[in-house]
């Protein structure tokens, strides 16, 4: 079976100001080379640190910015070379939730209007149905009858999150795109936002592609892993075999790192390192591997040589010296 | 508050609730309407009329209760007659330089790159000519009648809007729930007007007041200096006529200033109280 979506060498890069009027703009690569697929139903995680590029490669997906290079295919069409028309109507199937649901939802509309909008925008079915519709998502996303006509400001951001998803939800999409879902919520509500996106993936055969940089989130939902540094995937395996088996020097430092994995130590798993420094600029990247300059195993060869993503074992990792 | 009362009833008490200024300012708006109106409509009297001696002091009561101007023509008639055009030329005005303004600002704002540039450096070159002067230049060469001065004055008075516009569209343009909007298959037009305009709303309401009070002014200055059409009795043109005299007799001079300062302050305390109103924070419920 094809993969619902298909990504292949996706790169992004933003033009930056020129230091003349005439010199050559130098451009911030954000996302370089990035491949991966993903089927129905499927959830796959997308993991690094700020400026990694995760939320590059999904608004990417989205189309809600445009790559430069490489190929988006979702459900075999390749999403870059349909038309304005072609894409609105494709967009019934790709839908978003943001980090923020504090700027995610527009202060000046009603929670049902927010919910509703997809639908009047992308003309689907007629006005009662509609409202049917945004009766029943407030209904699944755990949000009351009574509330729909409430501003955004009145709810808690726990609540404002599930506007924002039920908003995702009103067309019926086929794949959803979660960036930093539970980031800006608290642990509590952040466990109810997860059950709730677990529940609907199950529910209704959702593709999720859900960019954190929470392990513990991600864990909880996803069944593959993609970790990112500096614009590529360095490491991208299912996820026990990720936390059992963590390959990429950077994807252990990663793991030593998370607080929600720390008692994992007891089991004799210390630190190993604690990574010093910071990515290198990704205006102009180093030719090598990017981690290079943090990696405890850092040879000659990496720092000249920028490694593929290869099988090892039964993951897929981009180093030299994988472990 | 009762349930069943009138819907209109119900909006007029909640907006005296959360925005009462605008309840005072559209109450003193509609007072200088309804002298606009009664002067147009009802007033047989003509303001040019010579009928008393000039210089007649306001009594407050009995037939010339504000007195007479240098002509001896009633003060209180050429205050009534003035409202209608002191109005409806700011009222124009205002409209074409919000319209203007906020147009080209959001083209600017919301597309960016070349089309920014291009329409920025078209308003800084209206933004470096004095605008009263700039004003008086179009009026000299128009022959000056209450449409053309409404029409300069909005010309002059549309570039700090579209600044204005500008800053908005392009603050607002990249937020989530804008893109949000567009992931859920918004074109650039729906974008622009029904999801990043209406969040633009506040400083453009506040800059709106603002063109109008600036029109009333300008319409003021250009009567002042002699430019306005002498055949219309606006409350500048009566201000301009007799401010040789005022060492003489303020009250010329003083009643239409006071028209014009009530006028202005009306137009900003209904900006000030509509932007509460607005606001869904400020929601009485």
């Amino acid at each position: 079976m094809a993969a619902l979506l298909d990504v292949r060498d996706l790169e992004v890069a933003f033009p930056q100001p020129g230091s003349g009027l005439f010199a050559p703009r130098p451009s911030l690569r954000a996302v370089r080379g990035v491949s991966f697929t993903l089927g129905q139903g499927r959830a796959l995680g997308l993991v690094g640190e700020s400026g990694a590029g995760k939320t590059t490669v999904a608004l990417a997906v989205m189309r809600l910015l445009d790559a430069v290079g490489g190929t988006v295919s979702f459900d075999g069409a390749d999403l870059y070379a349909l038309d304005a028309a072609a894409m609105r109507a494709r967009r019934r199937d790709l839908q978003i939730v943001f980090q923020n649901p504090y700027s995610s939802l527009d202060p000046r509309r009603r929670a049902a209007d927010i919910v509703r909008a997809p639908l009047d925008l992308l003309g689907i079915g007629d006005p009662a149905a509609r409202a049917a519709r945004v009766a029943g998502l407030f209904a699944r996303v755990g949000l009351r009858a009574d509330q729909a006509t409430l501003f955004p400001h009145q709810f808690s951001g726990g609540q404002r999150q599930r506007i924002a998803i039920a908003r995702a939800l009103a067309t019926g999409p086929r794949l959803l795109v979660c960036d930093e879902p539970v980031s800006a919520l608290d642990m509590i509500t952040k466990r109810q936002i997860l059950d709730l996106l677990a529940g609907l993936r199950d529910d209704f055969g959702l593709a999720l592609l859900f960019v954190s940089h929470d392990l513990g989130a991600v864990r909880r939902i996803c069944d593959e892993i993609a970790i990112m540094y500096l614009g590529r995937i360095v490491e991208l395996s299912g996820r026990d075999e990720l936390f059992a088996r963590p390959r990429h020097p950077y994807t252990r430092a990663l793991l030593a790192a998370a607080p929600s994995l720390a008692h994992r130590r007891s089991q004799g798993r210390a630190a190993r390192c604690a990574l010093a420094g910071e990515p290198p600029s990704p205006i102009d990247p180093p030719p090598g591997c990017a981690f290079a300059g943090r990696c405890p195993r850092a040879t000659p060869k990496c720092r000249a040589e920028c490694p593929e993503l290869a099988a090892v074992g039964a993951s897929r990792v981009a180093c030299h010296f994988p472990g | 508050m009762t349930g069943r009362a009138d819907p209109w009833l119900r909006r007029f008490l909640s907006a005296c609730r959360t925005g009462p200024s605008a309840v005072v300012g559209m109450a003193a708006l509609l007072v200088v309407c309804a002298m606009a109106l009664y002067s147009v409509f009802l007033d047989g009297r003509d303001p040019f009329d010579i009928v008393s001696l000039p210089h007649r002091a306001p009594t407050f009561v009995g037939p010339l209760p504000l007195g007479t101007d240098y002509l001896g023509r009633d003060l209180a008639v050429c205050l009534l007659a003035g409202a209608a055009p002191t109005l409806s030329v700011a009222a124009v005005a205002a409209g074409l330089a919000m319209v203007l303004g906020v147009a080209l600002g959001a083209l600017a704002g919301f597309f960016g790159g070349r089309l920014d540039d291009l329409l920025m450096r078209f308003t800084e070159f209206f933004q470096v000519l004095p605008a009263l002067l700039f004003a008086m230049v179009l009026v000299t060469l128009w022959s000056p009648s209450p449409t053309t001065i409404a029409l300069t004055i909005g010309f002059v008075a549309w570039p700090p809007t579209a600044r204005l516009a500008r800053a908005e569209f392009l603050r607002i343009r990249d937020l989530e729930y804008v893109v949000a909007a567009r992931a859920a298959g918004a074109g650039a037009g729906h974008l622009m007007w029904r999801v990043i305009l209406p969040n633009a709303a506040p400083p453009l309401i506040v800059s709106a007041t603002l063109v109008v009070t600036t029109a009333i002014l300008f319409e003021a200055a250009l009567s002042f200096l002699g430019l306005g059409d002498p055949d219309t009795m606006s409350w500048g043109q009566i201000i301009g006529a007799n401010r040789e005299y005022v060492l003489d007799a303020w009250w010329p001079v003083a009643f239409p200033g006071l028209a014009i300062f009530l006028t202005v302050l009306a137009v900003s305390l209904l900006g000030d109280g509509l932007n509460r109103i607005l606001d869904p924070k400020s929601d009485g419920a």
